[in-house]
C-alpha cells in the first residue's frame, strides 16, 4: 500500500470514529434524560394520578386526573380550529399559488412557526384573557391553534406538491374541473402524509407550556366550561415544578412522564398511518 | 395559470409556403378536428409557428420529430391540457367538429377528448374506480351501471381477462403495461370522440408495446386517434398519417406510406433516416 | 461518416464494383465476337466466377442493412434497388457468356455464305450497358430514361439479324446449325438490353420514387 493510501485510510478511520462517537453522545444524552425521567416519574405515576385531583400544598397524595382532561379540552379545541384552517390553506398554498399572494402567505407561515410561543402566549393573552377578564380554556385552544396552522399548512402543501404533476393532468383529462380533482384525486394521493404531519403537529403543540401559562393557566380543581382557567399537564409541571414541596416535585416527574408517553403514542400512531395503506407509486 | 387567447388571425391564403396542410386527397370529407394556424407561447417562448393539421375521422395519425420540436405541445393543446401551466398563451383555432374547442367549457372538451400519457399514471384506488373516475364526474352513471361500463372499457382496452378477477384491487398491484392499458381503459370510459395518446409506449417493455399498438388499430373504427411518437417504425405501424414537426412547425403531414417511402422534404427525410443534426 | 452510413457504403461501392465487372464482360464478349478475339472469350469466362460471388455477397449486405437499419424513403429505396440490380447484372453476366461461348463454338467453323453484322445491336447494347450504370452511379434519373429509349432500337436490330438469318436457313438448310447460333446470340445481346433497361428503371425509382415499370418508355412521368 502506498502512503497516500495509508494516509488515506487512516483520516477514514478518524473522521468515521468521530461521527460514531458524536452519535453516542447524542444518543446517550437522550437516553439519559429519558431514563431520568422514567425513573423519578415511574416512581410517582398510580393510579391516583389519573384520577385524582390536586390537593393542597402540605396534603400528600392526589392527582392530576383535571390536567390531563384540562389539556385534552385545549388541544381538541386548537384541532377544531386549526386543522381545518391550516388544511385548506396548505391546499390553497399547493394548488393556486405561484405568485405574490402564496409567496407572502408561505413566508408569514414559516414566520409564524419560527415565532417563540410565549411570544403566541402574549398576543393570545392580549386578544382574548384581556377583554374576557379572565383566563379560558377556550383562549388556550385559540393559542395552540395559531401554532398548529402553519405546522399544517406547510405540511399539506408539501405533501400536495409531492404528488406528480402526471395525476393531475390525468384527473383533469377526464373532465374534472380543478377543485373536483383536488377533492377526489390528489388530496386522497397525498392523504397518508397529510394525516402524518397532522399528527406530528398535534403532538407537538401538546406539549407547548408558554402559550397556556398566559392563556389557560391553571385550576386546582375540575374546571367547568370553556371560559375558566383550565389545568393541564404543562401548566401543572410548571407550577408544581417550581415549587418548594418535594412531593409536588414528584408529581412534576409524573406528568411530564405521562405527557412523554402521549408524544410517544401520537408518533407510533403516525407510524402506523405511513406503513399501512397505498402507496405511491415511483 | 390559465391560458390567454388571442382572435384567429385573417384567414391563410392556400398554399402559403409556410403553413403545410395535407394532401389533397385526404380532404374528401370534413375532418374530425383541425387546427389552424396555431401559435402557442410558454412565457415569452414561441413552441409552434403557424401550424395547421386536419385530423380525419376514424383514422390514425402520428406525429414524429426530434425531442423538443413541439409535437407534444402540440397534442396537449388539442385537449387544452397545456392551459394548467402557468403563463401559456395560444393563437389560433382549434375545431372539433367545425367548432372551435377553445370558446367551448372545457370540461365537456376534455370528456369528448381523451388523453393518455407518457407514464401510466392510475389514480391510487382500485381499478375498478379509477375506470368509473370519469363516468361518475361527467354523470355518465345514470344511463349505464358502474360494472357495465368497467367491462366494456376494460374489454377495449383488451386488459379484461387478465384483471376481471382484481377489479378491486389496488391500481399499482398490476404490471407497467397494464397500467397503461388501463389509463387506456380509463380514457374510454367516458366514450370519447378523440383519443390522444402522447408517446404511450415509451415506458414499455415491446411485448407491451406490441399489444397497445394492436389495440389502437382496432380502436379507431370508434374514434379518432392522434399519437405521439419517437419510435418511427410504430408510426409506420400504426398510422395513416404521419406528420413531422422540426422546432415548432410542421414541416410534412401525408400519408404515412408517402412519408417513409418517399417523403417530399428533405427535412423529413433527413430525420426518418437518421441523417439528422 | 457514422456507422450506418459506411455499412450503405459497402453496398454502393461493392455493387459499383459488380457493375465494372459486368460491364467489361459485356464489352468483352461483343468485340471477342465482333473482333474474332478468342482472349477477350477466356477473360469472360474466366471473370464469370467473380461475378456470382459478388452476387452473394451483394444480397448478404443488403440482408444486414434491412436487419441492422430497418430503412426508410431512401434508404429503403437502395437496398430494394440495389437487390433487384443485383439479379440484372449477375444475369447480364450470363448472358455475357452465352455470347462467348457460342462465338467460341462458331470460330471453329466456316463463316456463314452471308456476313451478319452485329456491330450495330453489340453497340446499342454496350451503350444501354454503360448508361444504365452511369445513371446508377450518378444515380441521375435523366440519364436512365435515355437508356429506356433505346430499348426498341434494339430490338429492331434483332429482328432484322431474325430475319436475315432466317432467310439464309430457308436458302440454305446446312447453315443451320451455325445459323441458329447468331440468333442464339442476337436473342442473348437483346436480353442484355433487356436487363439494362432494368437497371435504368430501378435508378428512377431509387431517385424518384417513381415506378415506371411496363409503361411504354415515351409517357414515363
Amino acid at each position: 500500500m502506498t502512503s497516500r493510501n495509508t494516509r488515506r485510510n487512516a483520516v477514514n478511520n478518524v473522521m468515521l470514529a468521530l461521527c460514531g462517537l458524536c452519535a453516542f453522545l447524542t444518543v446517550s444524552t437522550l437516553f439519559f434524560t429519558l431514563g431520568y425521567l422514567v425513573y423519578n416519574g415511574g416512581k410517582s405515576v398510580s393510579i391516583d394520578f389519573f384520577t385524582k385531583l390536586p390537593l393542597s400544598p402540605g396534603e400528600l397524595g392526589g392527582g392530576m386526573a383535571n390536567a390531563i382532561l384540562g389539556s385534552a379540552e385545549v388541544v381538541v379545541l386548537a384541532t377544531l380550529i386549526g386543522l381545518p384552517i391550516g388544511f385548506f390553506a396548505g391546499i390553497h398554498l399547493a394548488e393556486f399559488g405561484g405568485k405574490t399572494f402564496s409567496l407572502i402567505v408561505r413566508y408569514t407561515a414559516d414566520l409564524l412557526n419560527g415565532v417563540p410561543s410565549i411570544v403566541i402566549g402574549i398576543v393570545a393573552w392580549t386578544i382574548i384573557v384581556v377583554p374576557m377578564h379572565h383566563f379560558s380554556a377556550l383562549a388556550g385552544g385559540i393559542a395552540l391553534s395559531l401554532m398548529l396552522i402553519p405546522i399544517t399548512a406547510r405540511s399539506t402543501e408539501q405533501f400536495l406538491l409531492e404528488v406528480p404533476r402526471a395525476m393531475r393532468e390525468g384527473a383533469l383529462a377526464l373532465g374534472a374541473n380543478k377543485w373536483r380533482a383536488i377533492a377526489t384525486v390528489i388530496v386522497p394521493a397525498a392523504r397518508k402524509g397529510i394525516m402524518t404531519g397532522m399528527i406530528l403537529g398535534i403532538a407537538r403543540i401538546s406539549g407547548e407550556t408558554a402559550p397556556l401559562l398566559f392563556t389557560s393557566f391553571n385550576n386546582q380543581y375540575w374546571s367547568t366550561g370553556l371560559s375558566e382557567p383550565t389545568a393541564t399537564l404543562p401548566a401543572m409541571i410548571y407550577f408544581r415544578a417550581i415549587s418548594p414541596y418535594d412531593d409536588w416535585h414528584q408529581q412534576a416527574w409524573a406528568a411530564g412522564l405521562v405527557l412523554l408517553a402521549l408524544v410517544l403514542l401520537a408518533n407510533i400512531a403516525a407510524r402506523m398511518v405511513i406503513s399501512r395503506g397505498v402507496s405511491l407509486p415511483k | 395559470m390559465s391560458t390567454s387567447r388571442t382572435a384567429p388571425s385573417q384567414p391563410h391564403t392556400q398554399m402559403s409556403p409556410t403553413s403545410t396542410e395535407s394532401s389533397s386527397t385526404a380532404q374528401a370529407t370534413t375532418p374530425k378536428m383541425r387546427a389552424s394556424n396555431v401559435n402557442f407561447y410558454y412565457g415569452s417562448f414561441k413552441a409552434l409557428h403557424d401550424v395547421s393539421l386536419s385530423f380525419e375521422a376514424n383514422k390514425v395519425t402520428a406525429l414524429i420529430g426530434p425531442s423538443g420540436c413541439g409535437k407534444s405541445t402540440f397534442l396537449r393543446n388539442l385537449n387544452r391540457i397545456n392551459e394548467t401551466l402557468r403563463d401559456t398563451r395560444i393563437e389560433g383555432e382549434i375545431t372539433l367538429d367545425g367548432e372551435n374547442i377553445l370558446d367551448k367549457d372545457v370540461t365537456e372538451i376534455r370528456r369528448r377528448i381523451g388523453m393518455v400519457f407518457q407514464r401510466p399514471n392510475p389514480f391510487p384506488k382500485s381499478i375498478f374506480e379509477n375506470i368509473v373516475y370519469g363516468p361518475k364526474i361527467n354523470g355518465m352513471l345514470k344511463k349505464t351501471s358502474a360494472a357495465e361500463i368497467v367491462e366494456k372499457s376494460l374489454r377495449r382496452a383488451a386488459l379484461w381477462d387478465e384483471v376481471k378477477d382484481k377489479l378491486h384491487e389496488s391500481a399499482y398491484a398490476i404490471s407497467g403495461g397494464q397500467q397503461q392499458r388501463l389509463c387506456i381503459a380509463r380514457a374510454l370510459a367516458v366514450d370519447p370522440e378523440v383519443l390522444l395518446l402522447d408517446e404511450p409506449c415509451s415506458a414499455l417493455d415491446p411485448i407491451a408495446t406490441a399489444k397497445i399498438e394492436d389495440l389502437l388499430v382496432g380502436l379507431k373504427q370508434q374514434c379518432t386517434i392522434v399519437i405521439v411518437t419517437h419510435n418511427m417504425q410504430q408510426a409506420a405501424r400504426v398510422a395513416d398519417t404521419t406528420g413531422f414537426f422540426l422546432l415548432g412547425k410542421l414541416i410534412e403531414h401525408d400519408k404515412t406510406d408517402v412519408i417513409f417511402k418517399n417523403p417530399a422534404k428533405r427535412e423529413t427525410e433527413d430525420y426518418i433516416t437518421g441523417r439528422f443534426g | 461518416m457514422r456507422p450506418f452510413e459506411e455499412d450503405f457504403k459497402l453496398l454502393n461501392d461493392t455493387l459499383q464494383e459488380m457493375g465494372s465487372l459486368v460491364a467489361h464482360s459485356v464489352h468483352k464478349s461483343v468485340f471477342s465476337l465482333i473482333d474474332r478475339n478468342e482472349d477477350y472469350a477466356h477473360q469472360v469466362l474466366r471473370d464469370e466466377s467473380r461475378i456470382d460471388q459478388m452476387e452473394v455477397q451483394i444480397d448478404d449486405l443488403a440482408a444486414s442493412l434491412i436487419v441492422r437499419e430497418q430503412p426508410v424513403a431512401r434508404d429503403m429505396r437502395f437496398v430494394v434497388v440495389a437487390i433487384k440490380i443485383n439479379t440484372d447484372l449477375e444475369r447480364m453476366g450470363d448472358l455475357a457468356v452465352n455470347v462467348v461461348e457460342r462465338t467460341l463454338g462458331m470460330m471453329g467453323q466456316p463463316p456463314l455464305p452471308e456476313m451478319v453484322d452485329f456491330r450495330e445491336i453489340a453497340n446499342l447494347v454496350e451503350s444501354m450497358v454503360l448508361g444504365s450504370l452511369d445513371a446508377f452511379v450518378k444515380r441521375d434519373a435523366q440519364i436512365a430514361r435515355g437508356v429506356l429509349t433505346s430499348d426498341d432500337a434494339v430490338d429492331k436490330c434483332r429482328n432484322a439479324i431474325q430475319h436475315q438469318v432466317m432467310n439464309l436457313m430457308q436458302r440454305d438448310p446446312s447453315t443451320i446449325p451455325r445459323a441458329v447460333d447468331h440468333l442464339i446470340i442476337a436473342r442473348s445481346l437483346e436480353r442484355i438490353a433487356d436487363h439494362a433497361t432494368n437497371v435504368a428503371e430501378d435508378v428512377i425509382f431509387l431517385v424518384q420514387g417513381i415506378d415506371v415499370r411496363h409503361q411504354a418508355t415515351g409517357e414515363a412521368a
